[in-house]
């Protein structure tokens, strides 16, 4: 998946990705049109309701967490050479992970409760995603379909738990009781409030900042560490990772791990920072929009974190748009993450093949 | 004993129901896979084509003009996803992905925009569906006992798009095992170098199963929308082009084995239906859900090695780069 480019570091990394995105923008805007509306005005309804006031803001931010550990999940598994679509069951089981801790040790106080609960989401998220990187490693199954099926069991298993098992005695809605608020991770907004910025009533909290501490971590582990090293090496060539002593088995058994881990931690901005209980299908999609917000982002935390605001924005904003403009129902946010990732994954050769062939013109020319 | 009959016949009706537009997709999938295109899409292309089926019944008032959209708009995915595979060797899951999550946006916005029924198309008439078709002697055949009802239930009553799914199996089985362009896309999908040698185009084979997969997955979808259901909602997949590429790989990328796992998982779906809350003999009363992973489950332990061993073909997943 990565291959050595020939392009200067500001296009392969700001020009290629804008290209990429003006397309998926312009197709977009030929949506909208179709359906008859001025894409224009949509789109400043869009950013209006993205960033217009600051209870847009907070949901933006709130969103822009969920694609952060999502995205995040997908890349680490790229850098091993592997495509993690199971991102959507490994968040749901991280859901059963931190509902389980928060159902059961929820009244300790806040500084164990919490970092037990985040821990429980890792761990199951990780867990799910161990048995396709384990499958792959010691008996050859492809990740990509093992993780589409891991996928569908866990809707299924957590369908039956939930409905059950865990569901809140007495009850008919599907859905867990609520968690003692020792457990819930504290919002964002009396922070924001005392600089000056009023969320509303956004759900956004202190999961973000969990984000960008795994945006760090993801960093350093990745470039500075040596298992980050054979990880690499494993992504670019298995071959060559013998070669060199490194066994690419247990490499990729860590990364699908970790990877999982990072979907699990989807549930703790969701489950922990939001809902407050558990609820079927919580994961709403998020998992797949992680392989947008990589792809994107170049799989690195920088990229990624641009990504993963610019999806929370569209998120939002959809919303907010599929109000202002009836005639534009919020599907058409799928549309564009699709697109995005039709052009930034798919076809990203379109334009890397004549941005290549008019760089090395130049440099002849030079 | 004649009520038991009776069940066992529904049962069977309702198998082949469900197991039609497993058929249509799990054939689609051999036919790109065997051609080493890893086709992830089944499911957004059957989508489009139920989307398709829907909007051009609605308005036209003709399952017929339906059925001929929903293949058109199938087989444009299909040529956008060899666009994207076979042209620019892009990578085949992640264009997969992305076809399926941008009809799943797609459908429903157009559905809304033109329909205005919040993502959803009815069908204004039954003109604009493909009836039950009554098989000559239907009417009488339930007098003759045993096969008599066999005959009436679970043969005869069904639409044009289930025979025609019926038909489909051994056409694609004859054209992937007897005709020389099923030999061909074979051979491309184990060594495109030895067929790039032999003179013959990778791409346009590709570009051919690619397109071959896209009208299955069409007749699937319309199936789904003016056949089965009468009009679209949204994800009226609901995961049935996973299903059928899950039962494309039990059946190890093999024409018969697969359609007999689409059977398979269309019976267990259909006995699901029926069984709920019911206990069954030793097991006990077996949860809906455990019905509904099963097909996965059987899958990831096929793909484990633990029953048996599915080989892909060889050059699955890789774009074909010509020698310079």
């Amino acid at each position: 998946m990565g291959c050595a480019s020939r392009l200067p570091a500001w296009v392969e990394l700001a020009l290629l990705p804008a290209l990429n995105l003006a397309i998926a923008a312009l197709i977009a805007g030929l949506v909208v049109v179709l359906i008859g509306e001025d894409p224009l005005e949509a789109v400043g309804l869009l950013v209006y309701g993205a960033f217009g006031y600051g209870e847009a803001i907070g949901y933006t931010l709130f969103y822009t967490t969920n694609f952060l550990f999502t995205g995040l999940a997908v890349a680490l598994a790229f850098h091993a050479g592997h495509f993690n679509i199971g991102g959507e069951g490994q968040a749901y089981l991280g859901g059963l992970g931190a509902t389980l801790v928060a159902l059961h040790w929820g009244q300790l106080p806040s500084p164990i409760s919490i970092p037990l609960a985040v821990a429980g989401a890792a761990l199951f998220g990780g867990a799910w995603a161990f048995v396709p990187g384990w499958l792959y490693a010691r008996r050859g199954s492809h990740v990509v379909i093992t993780t589409i099926m891991m996928n569908f069991v866990a809707a299924a298993l957590m369908t039956y738990l939930v409905v059950n098992v865990l569901i809140k005695p007495g009850q008919q809605i599907p859905e867990t009781d609520i968690f003692a608020p020792t457990v819930w991770v504290p919002p964002l907004a009396p922070l924001s409030a005392s600089l000056g910025l009023d969320l509303g009533r956004a759900p956004v909290n202190h999961s973000l900042f969990l984000a960008l501490v795994c945006c760090l971590a993801f960093w350093a582990f990745v470039w500075r560490s040596r298992f980050g090293y054979e990880l690499r090496v494993v992504g670019k060539s298995e071959a060559a990772a013998i070669y060199a002593g490194i066994a690419p088995g247990r490499v990729t058994i860590v990364a699908m791990t970790l990877s999982g881990a990072l979907a699990g931690l989807l549930a703790v901005n969701e489950i922990l920072g939001s809902q407050h209980r558990l609820v079927l299908g919580f994961t709403g999609g998020y998992g797949f929009v992680g392989i947008a917000v990589a792809l994107m982002g170049r799989n690195h935390p920088v990229g990624i974190v641009l990504a993963a605001l610019l999806f929370g924005a569209l998120y939002q904003g959809g919303s907010e748009l599929a109000f202002d403009m009836p005639e534009i129902s919020r599907d058409m946010v799928v549309v564009i993450q699709g697109l995005v990732i039709l052009f930034a994954g798919a076809l990203e050769h379109l334009f890397r093949a004549p941005l290549e062939n008019l760089v090395s013109r130049l440099q002849v020319a030079r | 004993m004649d009520a038991i009959w009776l069940q066992t016949l529904l049962l069977a009706d309702s198998t082949v129901r469900l197991a039609t537009p497993l058929v249509f997709c799990a054939l689609a999938g051999l036919l790109s896979e065997r051609a080493g295109v890893v086709n992830i899409a089944l499911e957004g292309k059957m989508l489009g084509g139920a989307f398709a089926a829907a909007a051009a019944a609605a308005v036209t008032g003709s399952a017929w003009i339906g059925l001929l959209a929903a293949c058109t708009f199938a087989c444009a995915l299909a040529l956008l996803h060899g666009f994207a595979t076979i042209t620019h060797r892009g990578e085949q899951v992640v264009s997969g992905v992305a076809i399926n999550i941008v009809v799943a946006g797609l459908g429903p916005t157009l559905a809304d925009a033109w329909f205005g029924q919040a993502g959803r198309i009815p069908l204004p008439g039954s003109d604009a569906r493909f009836a039950p078709i009554e098989l000559p002697g239907a009417g009488g055949a339930p007098a003759i006992p045993v096969l008599g009802p066999l005959y009436a239930e679970v043969v005869s009553g069904h639409n044009l798009l289930v025979y025609l799914a019926v038909a489909a199996v051994p056409t694609v089985a004859w054209i992937l095992a007897k005709t020389r362009f099923g030999l061909r896309l074979r051979a491309v999908g184990e060594s495109p170098e030895a067929v790039d040698t032999a003179g013959i185009g990778v791409e346009a084979l590709r570009y051919a199963a690619l397109l071959s997969a896209g009208l299955l997955c069409g007749l699937a979808g319309a199936y789904l929308s003016i056949a089965q259901n009468a009009g679209f909602i949204r994800d009226m997949t609901a995961g049935k082009g996973f299903l059928a590429l899950a039962a494309l790989i039990f059946g190890k990328w093999r024409p018969v084995p697969a359609v007999l796992a689409c059977l398979l998982f269309a019976f267990a779906d259909a006995a699901q239906v029926r069984l709920q809350g019911t206990p069954l003999p030793f097991v006990g009363t077996v949860p809906t859900q455990a019905i509904q992973a099963l097909p996965y489950l059987l899958t990831l332990l096929l793909l484990a090695g633990f029953v048996g061993r599915a080989v892909a073909p060889r050059a699955l997943g890789r774009p074909y780069v010509k020698d310079r």
